[in-house]
């Protein structure tokens, strides 16, 4: 009997230090944050609960060129990246023969070093008189008064470039799984390579491609270090905002609506991708 | 998304076989200079990092090319603040693996071995974890300090960091442990071995794979983490924080420094790959052979 009742609780007790952990520090701070969202009040006299919900719709005002413009950048950011990466990706599965692990090696190996160091290397390697730049205006093949950095150009771009391993490894793990006897088969079929393409390689390839997607979009979007480093007053987005609400201008209850505003958005889409998926896979192929 | 690498890698290494049927197509060649054109695309930031970590040269920025020079190697730890930074990144990283591991490890192996009520949705809560924006995980964290006047500093970035990290180590172990066949636990309790000894014994050593992965991850994340930090950080300083600041008051320049640290980093992460990759090829060998 109390052997029983005590194997019914392991799982429990294996759970239990985790599960509060994740309370403590994430359920229970998000439901702080939704409670601050709706308070008024200033840094000084304090903050009152007042469930004053127009800083929702205050905040969309104010801000939904922002908002609009991370989710502009997240897909332009993520349709860039899954064309730049399906390709590589298939390259490493289908024709890297016995160098495969080197292959996928090398794509991570940038990894190595801090991102922010990183993308701090993009706008020295992109700036107004940099190894670049200077000599193309030198020999003027650009103008003067040309640039990149503060452009949505040099923000989009480094966003592919930070987040392009989280569309590579889903890609390729769905690749990989695909069973060359298949394509010999659709050969024998008389099927031509577009076709095998299109009809056997790529469908198979589509749950890794969705997982890629959903890792992809959702840290892109949520960005604000490459539009910091590498953009200006014209690419803010909307984790900028987030950000200044609450450091430099300690208005709490505007951020907090803002970030609940991303929040809800981004994981109503995700939860809905994922219905749509079954849960348990996409969990897996994002998580796994 | 390591733990993906991880996966990634093993298929890489089961698969890797010598090309089949080499038949002579037209544009064979674009696939492979595509995919070289990426790597040159990635390393080109590093290589520029790598470059002017030797860059001889005197005043605030180190945006020209001066000549060659060992300076700041032989300088490395000279500016305070940067040092500081960077041993708080590394010991926060290393308290945080080991609280993060021990605590996925444990939720991983529940969800991976019963079923329970309950378990779908701790399992709802870890996607919701995964998937929610990283600056939204920082500043409802900050909320709640702000909110319990807590003071933010070196603990609430391993809370933050640990916060993060657990769902991560979770699923790599759930992973393995779904895998692993339950009579082998039973057999070792059917020959005496208690809940303790059948743990570290059987079940551990099963799930080392799953549990190392987590830990790399974790500390990779860790190490490398900017956005939940700077809302959780209060006073001290991180590597990538640390970082970044200079960048901003410095009109995007950082001093050398950081790129000799970002050097030495890189090539340890090298050797450390790239020792496990031989002797994972060796074990290979010798399982074959």
């Amino acid at each position: 009997m109390g052997a029983r009742l005590r194997a019914r609780l392991a799982p429990y007790w294996l759970v239990l230090p985790a599960w509060l952990w994740l309370v403590i520090f994430f359920v229970v701070p998000t439901l702080i944050m939704l409670s601050v969202s709706t308070m008024t009040g200033n840094l000084l006299d304090g903050f009152k609960q007042t469930f004053h919900w127009s800083t929702y719709s205050d905040g969309w005002d104010a801000y939904h060129v922002q908002f609009v413009r991370s989710i502009v950048y997240g897909l332009v950011a993520t349709v860039l990246c899954l064309v730049i990466a399906y390709p590589v990706a298939y390259w490493i599965a289908f024709r890297g023969g016995r160098h495969k692990s080197t292959l996928l090696f090398l794509l991570l190996l940038p990894f190595f070093v801090s991102f922010v160091i990183r993308t701090q290397s993009w706008n020295f390697i992109l700036s107004d008189n940099g190894i670049v730049l200077s000599p193309l205006k030198h020999w003027h093949v650009l103008g003067k008064d040309y640039h990149v950095l503060q452009t949505p150009m040099a923000v989009v771009g480094g966003l592919v470039y930070n987040f392009l391993p989280f569309t590579v490894l889903p890609i390729y793990v769905a690749l990989e799984r695909v069973d060359p006897a298949l394509l010999e088969a659709s050969s024998d079929l008389y099927a031509n390579k577009a076709t095998a393409f299109t009809k056997v390689v790529l469908p198979l390839s589509m749950p890794g491609v969705f997982a890629a997607v959903l890792l992809t979009f959702v840290p892109v979007a949520s960005d604000y270090v490459n539009a910091t480093i590498l953009g200006g007053p014209k690419t803010t987005m909307i984790g900028n905002i987030i950000q200044t609400e609450y450091f430099t201008n300690s208005d709490y209850p505007t951020a907090a609506a803002l970030s609940f505003i991303l929040m809800a958005a981004l994981l109503i889409g995700v939860f809905a991708y994922a219905r749509v998926l079954g849960t348990e896979d996409v969990l897996e192929m994002a998580a796994a | 998304m390591t733990a993906l690498a991880g996966e990634a890698l093993e298929l890489a290494e089961e698969h890797n076989a010598p090309q089949r049927r080499r038949r002579r197509v037209h544009g064979r060649w674009v696939l492979p200079l595509w995919g070289w054109l990426v790597l040159l695309w990635l390393f080109a930031p590093i290589g520029v990092m790598i470059v002017f970590g030797f860059n001889n040269y005197t005043g605030k920025f180190n945006t020209t090319w001066q000549g060659f020079s060992l300076k700041w190697y032989r300088h490395l730890f000279a500016l305070s603040d940067l040092t500081t930074a960077l041993e708080n990144s590394l010991s926060i990283a290393a308290i945080v693996t080991v609280i993060a591991t021990i605590l996925g490890t444990f939720l991983g192996m529940a969800l991976g071995k019963y079923r329970f009520r309950g378990a779908g949705s701790v399992n709802l809560l870890l996607f919701a974890n995964i998937a929610a924006p990283e600056i939204v995980l920082g500043a409802a964290l900050l909320s709640m300090f702000l909110t319990l006047g807590i003071p933010r500093g070196y603990w609430t970035i391993v809370i933050a960091h640990v916060m993060f990290s657990i769902a991560y180590v979770a699923v790599t172990v759930k992973a393995r442990m779904a895998g692993m066949d339950p009579a082998l636990e039973e057999a070792a309790r059917d020959l005496g071995a208690g809940p303790v000894t059948t743990f570290f014994k059987v079940t551990l050593p099963m799930l080392m794979p799953g549990v190392l992965a987590g830990a790399l991850l974790t500390f990779a994340l860790s190490i490398d983490d900017y956005i939940i930090t700077s809302f959780n950080n209060g006073n001290t300083q991180t590597f990538p924080l640390w970082v970044y600041g200079a960048s901003q008051r410095n009109g995007g320049s950082v001093p050398a420094q950081v790129n000799v640290m970002g050097t030495l980093i890189f090539g340890f992460g090298v050797l450390v790959a790239v020792i496990g990759f031989a002797m994972n090829r060796e074990k290979k060998v010798r399982d074959n052979g």
